[in-house]
C-alpha cells in the first residue's frame, strides 16, 4: 500500500503513525484458534429451543388460532401468541420519535407478508419444536396483496398496513421527503439536453455466515442476560424494554461479536420474544434463524426505484436535476422511513447542481419488510446516479471522467441541502483513479483541486 | 418423535427396518440429514448398513462394480477409474465428496445427481438385495423404491469414448445449471457408430437425449454434422427451475454446451 | 428419548458421551463436549463453517451423525495450536488478514489443513479447490488463499 502524500500536502499534518502501517486485528487471535465466543457458543443446561410458526400468505386475516395440539406435543413447554406479548405493537424507530407503531411481535388478527411470525413454540429440542409448530392450526382468510410500489400508490390499492392508513410513510413534510433548491423547471428550460431515465433494484440479502439469533438466560432477581448478534445493542435493549414493558435494568445484553452483519442484524426481532419465552418458562431460551429464515425472513436491503431527470449543457455542466426515489419498505417500517430520507439527503450526488428537486417516498407493500444494509438509501441511488452520469456524458459526447470533473463538488460550493461543502476530495480521488486506471484526462483536470477553487 | 439412527450389519435386516413408517436409508447423509436439519419431520428413523462390502470398488476384465456406499472422493482417487473422475469430482466441494455416496446420488433430485448422469450414459446396472435392473428403469421408479441399493455395475469405458461436462455458475464448486455425459463409439474415420447421451437438470432426474443420440449416428463430430443433434437435444425435455437457473435458460444453453462437449 | 453412547478421540483426548440418537456431530461437539470451534452457519452442508477432520478426511459435522463417529479420530481448529504455539496456518491467517468476522475461519483452517497434510506445496488452483466448500462473506477469499500459500511456504522452509 502506498500513501500518496502529495494530495492536500499544504493542509495536512504529516505526523501519521498508524495510517499506512499494517496493524494486527485485535480479534484475529480468537478467530484463528476458534476461541472467539459468538452468541450461539453459549449453552445452558435446560435450554429451550424456539421455533416460529409463520404466515404462508402475503396478506390474510387470521380468523382463529388453535394451539391445543401443539401444546400437548411431547417436549413442548410453552406456546406463545400475540396475547402473551405485553406491548405487541411496536416500531423500532419510536426511540427517536419516528412512529407510528406499526408492527406486531406476533401477528394479531392479520398477517401482512409471507413469513410473518404468528405463533412461537418453545420446546426441549429443536425437533420437538418443529413437530409442534406443524400442529398449530391457523385459519386464514386470504386478502388481495400488492407487491409493486407503483401499484401500491394507486388509488384503490389494497391497504397494506392500517397503522399508516395509506401505502406510504407520512413524513412531517407530507407524502415524501422533499428537497427544493433553485428553480429546477427554469434549469430544464435553458438546458441543451434533457435526459430522464429510471433505475430499479431488487431486494438484496446480506447472507451473513452466522444467522440472526440470540440465547437468553434468566438470572436471579427477574433479570435476563441476552447473548445476541445484534449490531444495534442499545437500540435492541430499549425496544425490548418497551415491548416487554420491563425496565431496562432488568435486561443485560451481551454482544459485539457478530459473524457477519453487513449493516443488517439491526432489527429487534429475535430478542424480545426469546426473553419473553425465558420469562414465562423460567428457562434459558435459544432462538436462532435457520439458513432459510435468514434468507427469507430477515430484512433485506429495500428494493428501490429511482427516476432521474437531468438538464445538461453542451459544455458539460448539469444545470438541473430532479430525482424521485421510491423505497419498498415491505409491510412494516423498520428502518425504511429513515432509508428513504437518507436518499433525499444523498441526491443529487457529489456534484454541484444549481437547480435541484428531490422527492423520496417510503412505500408499503406485502413484501418482506426491508431494513438496513450498508449504505441503505444511498447505494442504489449511487448506482442510478453514476449510470446516469455515464449516459449524460455519452449524450453530449464527452469523456465520462472529464464530465465528472466539471460537475464535481468542491469546498465552498453550496449544496442542495443548503450546507456549504467542506472537506471534499472527489477531484483528488478521480485524479488518482485516472492514473491508476490509465485513463488519461486533459491536463486542466489534473491541475484541479477540491481545496482551491479554479482549474 | 425424535430422529433415531438404526445400524445394521446386513442389508437384509436394513430392508426389513425400512418397511416401517418414517424410516429412510442413510448413505453419506448429505441430503437426508440436511433435510432433517431444515425441519423435515417426515423422517423419524435413519437406517444404515455397516457391511464393508457396500464400500468396495471392484474393477476387473473391463467391468466395474461400485458398492453403494463408495464415496465420490474414493472414486476420484482410484487410478483405474480415472475416466470417471471428472464426474465424481463434479459433486460438491471436498467435504461433500468425502461423504456423498454413489447410492445417494442415484436418488438425488435435480439439480443434484451429477454422477448418476454419468452412470446413465454408461448404461449401468443398479443392484438391490436380490434384483438387478437397468439404471433407466431404476430412475423411473426410484420414488417408490424402498430396498437398499447395494451396488452399481457397468463396463469401464475407454477414455476417448466417454465425455462428461458439468456447467455451474460458481467455480470450482457449484450446483449444476446442467450436466451432460456422453458415451460415443466411433469408426476409424471418426463417424459415430453408437451414442448414449444423458442429461442432468433437464427433468427432475437424469434423462437420456434419445433424439440427439439418433441424430448423431453416422456423423463426424464437426460443427456442421452435429448441428441436427444439437437441435434435437431439446426434444422431450422439461428442465427444472430453481435459484440457479430457469427452465427457459437451461433449455437455451443445453445445445451450446452439448456442442462444446461433442466437438472438443 | 433413547440415549446412545459415543466415544471418540477429539484433538488427541478421549471423549465419551451419552447423546440422543440422531444428534449431529456438530451438536455433540458444541453442546455436549463444549468444543465450539466448529460453527453452524447453514446446517445444510453449504457453508463449510462446521468442517472438521475425521480420520484424516475433511467432513461436515452438521451432516454427520455423531453415532457414526464412534472410534474415530476427530480434529478441530480448537486443537491445532500446540502448547500455546500457533500452527503455521493460524499464524498465516493472522498475518495475511484472512479473518474478518471470523465465523468461517475455523472451517477454512480445517479445509486448508487437510490440503497441506496431503499436498505440502500446493498450487494456487489446489488451494482454491480445497477451499471451494467453504464460504466466506467478508474477505473476498484472496487473503485466505494467500494465507494458505504462505503457510505452505513456511512449512516447507521449516522442513528444509
Ligand atoms: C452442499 C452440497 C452440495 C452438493 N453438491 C452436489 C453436486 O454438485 N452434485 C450432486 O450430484 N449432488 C450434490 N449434492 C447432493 C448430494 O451430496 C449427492 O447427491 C450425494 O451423492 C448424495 O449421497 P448421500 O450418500 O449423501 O445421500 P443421503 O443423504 O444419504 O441419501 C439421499 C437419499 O438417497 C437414499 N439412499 C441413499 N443411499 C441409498 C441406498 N444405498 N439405497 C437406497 N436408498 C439410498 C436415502 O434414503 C435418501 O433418500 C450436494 C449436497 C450438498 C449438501
Amino acid at each position: 500500500m502506498e500513501l500518496r502524500r502529495d494530495y492536500f500536502a499544504d493542509v495536512r499534518k504529516d505526523g501519521l503513525h498508524e495510517i499506512g502501517q499494517p496493524r494486527p486485528r485485535l480479534d484475529s487471535p480468537g478467530h484463528v484458534t476458534g476461541k472467539t465466543a459468538y452468541f450461539a457458543d453459549r449453552n445452558f443446561p435446560g435450554m429451550l429451543h424456539l421455533k416460529m410458526v409463520r404466515s404462508p400468505h402475503h396478506h390474510a386475516r387470521i380468523r382463529s388460532i388453535d394451539t391445543s395440539e401443539a401444546e400437548k406435543h411431547p417436549g413442548v413447554v410453552r406456546v406463545l401468541t400475540a396475547k402473551d406479548v405485553p406491548h405487541n405493537v411496536y416500531t423500532i424507530l419510536i426511540l427517536i420519535q419516528i412512529g407510528p407503531e406499526d408492527e406486531t411481535v406476533l401477528a394479531d388478527g392479520k398477517v401482512r407478508w409471507k413469513g410473518e411470525a404468528v405463533v412461537a413454540v418453545l420446546a426441549e429440542t429443536e425437533r420437538a419444536a418443529q413437530e409442534a409448530a406443524a400442529k398449530v392450526k391457523v385459519d386464514y382468510e386470504v386478502l388481495p396483496a400488492v407487491f409493486d410500489m407503483e401499484e401500491a400508490l394507486k388509488p384503490g390499492a389494497p391497504l397494506v398496513n392500517e397503522y399508516h392508513g395509506q401505502n406510504y410513510y407520512l413524513y412531517d413534510s407530507g407524502e415524501c421527503r422533499k428537497v427544493r433548491f433553485g428553480d429546477v423547471e427554469a434549469g430544464f428550460a435553458k438546458a441543451d439536453h434533457i435526459l430522464e431515465q429510471s433505475y430499479q433494484s431488487s431486494p438484496i440479502e446480506h447472507a451473513p455466515t452466522e444467522t440472526t439469533g440470540c440465547v437468553v438466560a434468566p438470572e436471579g432477581n427477574d433479570r435476563f442476560t441476552c447473548y445476541t448478534n445484534t449490531q444495534a445493542m442499545f437500540f435492541t435493549l430499549d425496544n425490548t424494554s418497551i415491548i416487554l414493558q420491563m425496565p431496562g435494568n432488568k435486561l443485560h445484553f451481551v454482544g459485539g461479536t457478530v459473524g457477519g452483519g453487513f449493516g443488517g442484524k439491526v432489527d429487534v426481532i429475535v430478542e424480545p420474544i426469546a426473553i419473553l419465552g425465558a420469562k414465562l418458562t423460567g428457562r434459558p431460551v435459544s432462538f436462532i434463524y435457520s439458513r432459510e429464515e435468514e434468507m427469507q425472513i430477515s430484512s433485506p436491503r429495500a428494493a428501490e426505484k429511482v427516476v432521474i431527470k437531468d438538464g445538461v449543457m453542451k459544455d458539460g455542466r448539469i444545470v438541473a436535476r430532479k430525482v424521485t426515489g421510491y423505497t419498498d419498505a415491505g409491510a412494516y417500517s423498520r428502518h425504511s422511513p429513515y432509508g428513504a430520507q437518507k436518499g433525499a439527503g444523498h441526491y443529487p450526488g457529489p456534484y454541484t447542481v444549481p437547480n435541484v428537486w428531490i422527492d423520496t417516498y417510503c412505500v408499503y407493500t406485502n413484501r418482506t419488510p426491508s431494513s438496513a444494509m450498508r449504505g441503505f438509501g444511498v447505494t442504489i441511488g449511487d448506482f442510478a446516479l453514476e449510470v446516469q452520469m455515464d449516459k449524460l456524458a455519452r449524450l453530449i459526447g464527452m469523456d465520462p471522467l472529464e464530465f465528472r470533473f466539471i460537475n464535481a463538488y468542491r469546498d465552498g460550493d453550496m449544496k442542495a441541502h443548503r450546507q456549504p461543502t467542506e472537506g471534499a476530495a472527489l477531484i483528488e480521488c478521480m485524479q488518482e483513479a485516472s492514473r491508476a486506471a490509465n485513463w488519461p484526462v486533459a491536463e486542466k483536470y489534473m491541475a484541479m483541486s477540491s481545496y482551491r477553487k479554479g482549474a | 418423535m425424535t430422529l433415531a439412527l438404526q445400524t445394521f450389519s446386513s442389508v437384509k435386516d436394513a430392508n426389513a427396518a425400512l418397511l416401517a413408517a418414517g424410516a429412510r436409508y442413510i448413505g453419506g447423509g448429505t441430503l437426508v440429514v440436511r433435510a432433517a436439519n431444515e425441519g423435515d419431520i417426515s423422517v423419524s428413523s435413519l437406517v444404515r448398513v455397516t457391511d464393508p462390502g457396500l464400500s468396495r470398488i471392484a474393477v476387473s476384465g473391463g467391468k466395474v462394480r461400485l458398492g453403494a456406499s463408495v464415496t465420490m472422493a474414493a472414486i476420484a482417487r482410484q487410478p483405474e477409474l480415472a475416466t470417471l473422475a471428472p464426474a465424481a469430482r463434479a459433486v460438491g466441494g471436498p467435504a461433500i465428496r468425502n461423504m456423498a455416496t454413489v447410492g445417494g446420488n442415484l436418488f438425488a433430485p435435480a439439480p443434484y445427481g451429477d454422477f448418476a448422469v454419468a452412470l446413465l450414459a454408461l448404461d449401468a446396472t443398479v443392484v438391490t438385495g436380490d434384483s438387478e435392473m437397468p439404471i433407466e428403469t431404476f430412475l423411473a421408479g426410484r420414488d417408490t423404491s424402498r430396498a437398499v441399493v447395494t451396488a452399481v455395475g457397468f463396463s469401464l469405458p475407454r477414455a476417448e469414448s466417454f465425455r462428461f461436462l458439468k456447467v455451474s455458475r460458481v467455480k470450482p464448486k457449484g450446483v449444476s445449471v446442467l450436466s451432460i455425459a456422453a458415451l460415443l463409439q466411433r469408426a476409424a474415420d471418426g463417424t459415430v457408430t453408437a451414442a448414449r447421451i444423458a442429461l442432468g437438470c433437464m427433468a427432475d432426474r437424469p434423462i437420456r437425449a434419445r433424439s440427439a443420440e439418433k441424430a448423431l449416428l453416422g456423423c463426424k463430430l464437426t460443427p456442421q454434422e452435429i448441428a441436427p443433434a444439437l437441435a434435437a437435444a431439446s426434444q422431450g425435455i422439461a428442465p427444472i427451475t430453481d435459484p440457479i437457473a430457469s427452465a427457459w435458460y437451461r433449455a437455451e444453453v443445453l445445445p451450446v454446451h452439448l456442442g462444446r462437449l461433442l466437438s472438443n | 428419548m433413547a440415549k446412545v453412547p459415543v466415544q471418540f478421540t477429539l484433538n488427541g483426548s478421549e471423549k465419551a458421551e451419552f447423546i440422543e440418537s440422531g444428534t449431529t456431530l456438530l451438536h455433540a461437539l458444541r453442546d455436549k463436549i463444549g468444543d465450539t470451534s466448529p460453527k453452524g452457519g447453514c446446517h445444510q452442508g453449504t457453508c463449510g463453517a462446521c468442517s472438521v477432520i475425521i480420520d484424516g478426511e475433511l467432513r461436515l459435522s452438521c451432516l454427520t451423525l455423531a453415532e457414526t463417529c464412534s472410534g474415530a479420530d476427530i480434529k478441530t481448529t480448537a486443537g491445532l495450536a500446540e502448547g500455546g504455539v500457533l500452527h503455521p496456518l493460524q499464524r498465516a491467517f493472522l498475518d495475511a488478514f484472512a479473518t474478518q468476522c471470523g465465523f468461517c475461519t475455523p472451517g477454512m483452517i480445517m479445509a486448508a489443513k487437510v490440503l497441506l497434510d496431503r499436498t505440502p506445496n500446493p498450487s494456487r488452483e489446489d488451494v482454491v479447490e480445497a477451499l471451494s466448500g467453504n464460504i466466506c462473506r467478508c474477505t473476498g477469499y484472496e487473503p485466505i488463499v494467500q494465507a494458505v500459500l504462505t503457510a505452505a511456504r513456511a512449512n516447507s522452509q521449516n522442513a528444509a
